[in-house]
């Protein structure tokens, strides 16, 4: 008797302190950044303390977010805040999210320009950070090779002294570039990133302002020219390329052996931490040729925009809206933003360290113009990436021809593009 | 004899096995439930898929035989059939052949011959995976000296392949050959030395006929392995080097299970059902091809 009583308390009791907790709802994060784990655990650690609401965040390993995603989305408890980052995303996941114009965080913004928008013009996600990419320089170095970095303004004054460091190399004691490898930790740099330019530019040129259904070769051989300087002046060229990584190349340039670095602002933490100085270093536009890029800034865009799952219940919203508004205003929230995705649009915003994006910032103060992520549109963007990868690869190591790299760029587009909309 | 009290036949009289067997369904029914949620119910919910536009299976739309057309027209499949067919073969006679051999060398009595077997068998423990990447760079030390590369050539990716997968089943059929080559009785092949049959007669009239079921199993288990490898292709090739076909990318070292999970996880798979019909049509090919390998096999078997 007295046992059952016991038992049947417990019981009850479990039930009492389960409800109000259920009541307040909580906040499931999939996050996409692995490098922002510790921080996103820690910050969420505070929210809990602070408010008592249960924030749990999950981190999908690098490369597998979108599976993850997928995998986690069919589940009962589905993630109720992720990324939906680009346009392929918008077309996957659009009908996932929750419409948020009205929401407390879009109020917050000081830009809806990173956010992403679905066909009827609806916010989907919100940009919550920004990133800039570019050439990453030692300056030092480049100046013991007697050139400064004003100096550099457009591709042939990049090519004239890259070509100059490179014939010196053995003298120098560096190379201009590092290596260009197209493994798949480093691959993405050329796929998405320098492939941005000519996508870039041609849809500068045709007024693009939503996903085309095709592209040209426009521009491609300004990316040509700018690839080609990248594996002739360099360490590492031909077939080793197609193994290398991207913490060679990260390593070679933190080691001082190359002057330029192809990268982005993310990469400023892991500099300083491998003991770079900070005024050593500073990041350049990527020049491939193309008339009138005197005035060209950085790279800037983002792929980091929050969605609000709109199937988990509406306790669940509404505690995800609220945790994404106190990271954007609080304290804690805006140092922790500031401290690991630098620059964001928010009027609570904190000024990152970051001498990168202070660059990318000096460039649009003096009014250069911002080279926007057109790769944001790329159909099918894995696929798509991996065809253009090869057919670099079999370029660079000279079993392939450029036309392939021209079909797989062009072509590409276009199957994935039909794909996608099958 | 007076029967004892407690009598242990008594607990097969029919008295106390009748309500037994009337109720086996009940001592079935744990195993039986457990294989309906592990296998039956999501085996025949992927066939249904198979028939269904889908990304999360929340949202599945039917769309009958759309997906099957689809797949049937993806070159990158029908590629990878072929390549998977041809890898199979070879596969399959290579580490049959070799197997048997280092089994029958490692029976003859040669001194060490329980550290060969270890030795030989060990590469089976290592995970797919790790095998590929470790592999990839033995590959591209020795590629790069050649200023080529494992992922700019079919043939070396197939070769290579070839090589990996030898590397690790040859000792695990090895295995099962010993104890088939070690089961033959001493009296036959005692038999057949009296009767001055040659090393070879031997071989082939005695050794083989009797170790015709190692030798289904083995080709069993090669030939399914081998249409169903996946993590090797993974982390050796990934599919490269591909062809440029009009905007599709054919992968050439591509194989059906890679090219399964590629459609399947597709970045821009809006539409999961074609990887899903590719999974059924290759189920029911690699099941056809077994039972009929089987049954072939199997008639060739003797009687000791």
């Amino acid at each position: 008797m007295n046992i059952k009583r016991v038992c049947a308390a417990a019981v009850l009791g479990s039930m009492i302190a389960a409800v109000p907790a259920m009541a307040e709802g909580k906040v499931y994060y999939l996050n996409f950044k692995p490098e922002a784990d510790q921080a996103w655990q820690d910050l969420a650690a505070v929210y809990t303390e602070q408010t008592g609401v249960e924030v749990k965040v999950v981190t999908a390993a690098a490369g597998t977010y979108d599976d993850t995603l997928t995998a986690e989305m069919d589940k009962s408890d589905a993630p109720t805040m992720f990324q939906i980052g680009n346009q392929g995303a918008v077309n996957s996941w659009g009908d996932y999210a929750v419409i948020l114009d009205d929401s407390d965080i879009v109020a917050e913004q000081v830009t809806d320009v990173y956010n992403q928008k679905n066909s009827d013009g609806e916010t989907v996600s919100v940009g919550y950070c920004y990133e800039s990419y570019g050439i990453i320089v030692n300056k030092a170095l480049l100046k013991e090779a007697g050139y400064d970095v004003a100096d550099i303004n457009n591709f042939e004054t990049l090519k004239a002294a890259a070509d100059d460091i490179h014939a010196r190399a053995e003298e120098l004691g560096f190379d201009a570039f590092s290596s260009a490898g197209l493994d798949g930790s480093s691959s993405w740099r050329f796929s998405g990133h320098l492939a941005n330019m000519p996508l870039y530019y041609q849809f500068r040129d045709g007024d693009v302002t939503e996903q085309p259904a095709e592209i040209t070769d426009a521009y491609l051989d300004n990316f040509k020219a700018i690839w080609d300087l990248y594996i002739t002046d360099s360490a590492t060229t031909g077939s080793d390329l197609l193994a290398a990584t991207g913490d060679q190349s990260e390593a070679e340039f933190m080691s001082g052996k190359a002057v330029f670095y192809q990268n982005g602002t993310w990469e400023y933490n892991n500099l300083i931490a491998g003991g770079m100085n900070a005024e050593d270093i500073t990041m350049i536009p990527i020049y491939c040729g193309v008339e009138g890029e005197e005035e060209a800034g950085l790279c800037s865009g983002t792929e980091n925009c929050w969605a609000v799952n709109n199937e988990a219940s509406d306790e669940d919203i509404q505690a995800t809206l609220d945790f994404m508004t106190w990271v954007v205003t609080s304290e804690e929230g805006t140092t922790m933003l500031a401290e690991q995705f630098g620059a964001t649009p928010f009027k609570s915003a904190k000024t990152p360290e970051n001498v990168f994006l202070a660059a990318a910032q000096e460039l649009e103060a003096a009014g250069k113009y911002t080279v926007t992520w057109a790769f944001n549109w790329t159909p099918a963007v894995d696929d798509w990436r991996a065809a253009v990868v090869d057919a670099m690869g079999q370029y660079t190591a000279g079993t392939g021809e450029w036309d392939a790299v021209v079909s797989a760029f062009v072509d590409g587009w276009a199957v994935q593009y039909a794909n996608d909309h099958a | 004899m007076k029967k004892l009290k407690h009598d242990p036949a008594a607990l097969n009289s029919k008295l106390i096995r009748r309500p037994i067997q009337r109720c086996f369904w009940l001592f079935l029914l744990p195993t039986f439930v457990a294989f309906c949620i592990g296998f039956l119910y999501p085996f025949l919910q992927g066939i249904y898929l198979s028939f269904c536009k889908f990304k999360t299976i929340k949202k599945a739309e039917f769309v009958f035989l759309d997906n099957y057309v689809t797949a049937l027209k993806d070159p990158g499949f029908v590629h990878a059939f072929w390549f998977t067919a041809l890898f199979t073969i070879t596969t399959v006679i290579l580490i049959n052949v070799l197997a048997f051999a280092v089994a029958y060398a490692l029976t003859r009595g040669i001194k060490g011959s329980n550290l060969f077997r270890t030795v030989f068998f060990m590469p089976n423990l290592i995970g797919g995976i790790v095998l590929g990447y470790i592999w990839s760079m033995i590959f591209e030390g020795v590629f790069s000296h050649f200023g080529t590369s494992l992922l700019l050539k079919s043939s070396l990716g197939f070769w290579g392949l070839v090589i990996l997968v030898c590397w690790q089943q040859i000792g695990y059929m090895m295995i099962v050959y010993v104890a088939g080559i070690n089961a033959v009785p001493d009296d036959i092949v005692e038999a057949a030395k009296i009767d001055g049959a040659t090393g070879w007669q031997t071989l082939k009239s005695i050794i083989i006929p009797n170790v015709m079921p190692s030798i289904t199993i083995c080709t069993f288990l090669t030939l399914t392995n081998g249409f169903k490898l996946f993590d090797q292709n993974l982390a050796l090739t990934e599919g490269r080097p591909f062809i440029q076909q009009a905007g599709n990318a054919i992968k050439t070292t591509e194989m059906m299970a890679l090219n399964i999970f590629n459609s399947f996880y597709a970045s821009g798979g809006s539409n999961r059902g074609i990887g899903q019909a590719k999974a059924v049509m290759f189920f029911i090919l690699v099941a056809a091809i077994s039972l009929i390998q089987l049954s072939v096999t199997r008639k060739r078997e003797v009687q000791q």
